[in-house]
């Protein structure tokens, strides 16, 4: 399943004696025709962290995950500027996007289950990177729905469509087809906004797990979440990213901006 | 609480109406079709037999059967369909899932408008001119069917497309963020999805060949012949044409004889958009999400 970036396959991350460095963006611009949607942000994503984004609607936190696996380029309004580097590659010029972007799982605020079998759903994965073998495919999807805490549900189910799962089950079934791309990065985007509260803190749970062979990118307009599940975590408001820090210092007075304080403690937002 | 007042009355009273009024405009559409078919049912039924529908036509075609022009007609229509249906899937793909936003696209989707809006008999002369003449096709079954295969092209293409674009986006965009690219995200997903309304729009266009007259009487359809077609380079019979034959050209025709042509055209179009209908309620029936 290792695909290549540019060809050469990537070298590992470089060590240094703190947790090494994901993704590193620097200057990154937004705009969507003259609307700018996020401007001159500059951050660090270590890898095994969940990296929490919270901040409210319209705050640009989406369009950035967007840029992350280049999926801005479906967009033609949506204008780019700005270096974005995963493992100290540049991923602004890269014409292998596909290797990219099987590196980055994402998962979306509504599930999207395809409308095929249970199985096919996490099977598509490895089968678009050249998995044939049964055997091999049968491996990873009870690997992948088991580690997404779905496989007791749908074990005997699995040739029942994935499209009429319910919302949670949904919910699950795309974290494991997410995984069943081996990430490296795993995005999620408000991934609770339709899923019950059980639900949503056994996803929780796995993201916990998760963390150990993965990074987590974690965008979420619930500040609670953020604060359970991120190491650290960066505010965004209208386009701007206000502040990046540990996550507890978000919350216990050591924060520099006033606004950020006001949506933590609920006052806006 | 719920006491009635005067407004609730009166808007009750016209939302009514207005329901009685729609309901007349439907009934008067469902009327010609009854009228139609009730009159050939009557005018022709007595005309139908296996020798009508298997026999050609004789004495100067006032008698006999409709063989050679039914047989015609299945050619014309599958020649033309082995043409546009391909042509036609794979333009909508291209306009569906790879064009981009730009005057190219415009350019393209102003002129399937226009082909549609061309009117049969012009086709026809282009027929003519193109196929008949310029490529040396003579006047036969597949110079018929490639003018039809293109007067037919927006049908595909417009159906086509509109159920390609009826698969949720969000389908697509899963499927790219997995590292999919844009052709295996149509070949696993979109198509498959999109597979029902694709032939629901194929079975339409065929009911729509069958009955065209102008494009194929001057590129392949002959007033008579005895012979059956043997091959694309054969000129042919077919039924709309012969309609029009032994309506308006052949004196001495029997009254029934045009209608029982008639209620066999129009039963092969029928058959074939209840064929489209029951299709559509058994994949219906297996709707995805």
């Amino acid at each position: 399943m290792v695909a290549s970036i540019q060809g050469a396959a990537i070298p590992p991350a470089a060590q240094t004696e703190q947790a090494a460095v994901k993704l590193e963006v620097r200057d990154l611009t937004i705009r969507y025709g003259n609307q700018p949607a996020l401007s001159n942000v500059s951050l660090d994503i270590r890898e095994h962290e969940i990296f929490g984004i919270i901040g409210p609607a319209n705050a640009g936190k989406t369009s950035f995950l967007k840029t992350l696996n280049r999926m801005n380029t479906f967009n033609a309004n949506m204008h780019v500027d700005g270096e974005i580097l995963f493992n100290g590659l540049d991923i602004r010029h890269l014409k292998n996007v596909y290797a990219l972007r099987s590196r980055i799982g994402v998962v979306f605020p509504l599930p999207v289950g395809l409308p095929m079998t249970v199985y096919d759903n996490v099977a598509l994965a490895p089968r678009l990177s050249g998995i044939k073998d049964k055997a091999d495919l049968d491996i990873i999807v009870e690997r992948c729905l088991g580690r997404a805490a779905l496989w007791d549900e749908v074990k005997d189910r699995l040739d029942s469509l994935g499209s009429l799962l319910s919302g949670g089950q949904q919910q699950r079934l795309t974290i494991a087809r997410a995984l069943s791309q081996e990430p490296e990065v795993l995005m999620l985007d408000e991934f609770s906004i339709a899923v019950d509260p059980v639900t949503t803190m056994r996803i929780e749970d796995v993201l916990k797990e998760l963390k150990e062979e993965m990074t987590i990118i974690l965008v979420t307009n619930l500040v609670q979440q953020a604060r359970r599940l991120a190491g650290r975590t960066a505010f965004f408001l209208n386009g701007e990213c206000v502040e990046i820090g540990e996550t507890e210092d978000l919350f216990t007075g050591e924060i520099k901006d006033r606004r950020t304080r006001d949506y933590v403690e609920g006052r806006f937002g | 609480m719920f006491e009635t007042s005067e407004l609730n009355i009166k808007n009750q009273r016209v939302q009514r109406l207005f329901k009685i009024l729609f309901l007349l405009m439907t009934m008067l559409l469902i009327a010609p079709v009854l009228l139609i078919l009730g009159t050939l049912i009557v005018k022709g039924g007595s005309v139908i037999s296996i020798d009508f529908l298997f026999t050609s036509p004789t004495d100067g075609m006032t008698a006999g059967g409709i063989f050679p022009a039914l047989l015609g007609t299945v050619w014309l229509v599958a020649v033309a369909l082995l043409i546009s249906v391909p042509l036609g899937i794979a333009a909508a793909i291209y306009l569906s899932e790879y064009a981009g936003e730009n005057w190219f696209t415009r350019i393209i989707n102003l002129a399937i408008i226009n082909l549609a809006g061309v009117p049969s008999i012009v086709h026809a002369l282009f027929g003519v001119g193109a196929f008949v003449l310029f490529f040396k096709f003579g006047t036969s079954i597949l110079a018929a069917s490639l003018t039809l295969a293109i007067m037919t092209l927006p049908v595909v293409i417009v159906a086509t497309r509109e159920s390609l674009q009826a698969v949720p986006f969000a389908f697509r965009e899963a499927c790219w963020n997995m590292g999919a690219t844009r052709w295996q995200t149509i070949r696993r997903v979109v198509l498959p999805n999109a597979v029902s309304g694709i032939l629901t729009g194929v079975i339409l266009e065929v009911s729509r060949t069958a009955g065209e007259t102008a494009p194929i009487m001057f590129t392949g359809a002959v007033f008579f012949t005895p012979f059956l077609p043997q091959g694309i380079f054969d000129q042919t019979m077919a039924m709309s044409l012969h309609l029009f034959v032994v309506s308006t050209q052949v004196p001495g025709v029997p009254e029934n004889l045009p209608y029982g042509v008639a209620l066999v055209l129009i039963a092969m179009v029928l058959i074939m958009n209840s064929l489209s209908i029951a299709f559509r309620i058994y994949l219906r029936g297996k709707k995805k999400w």
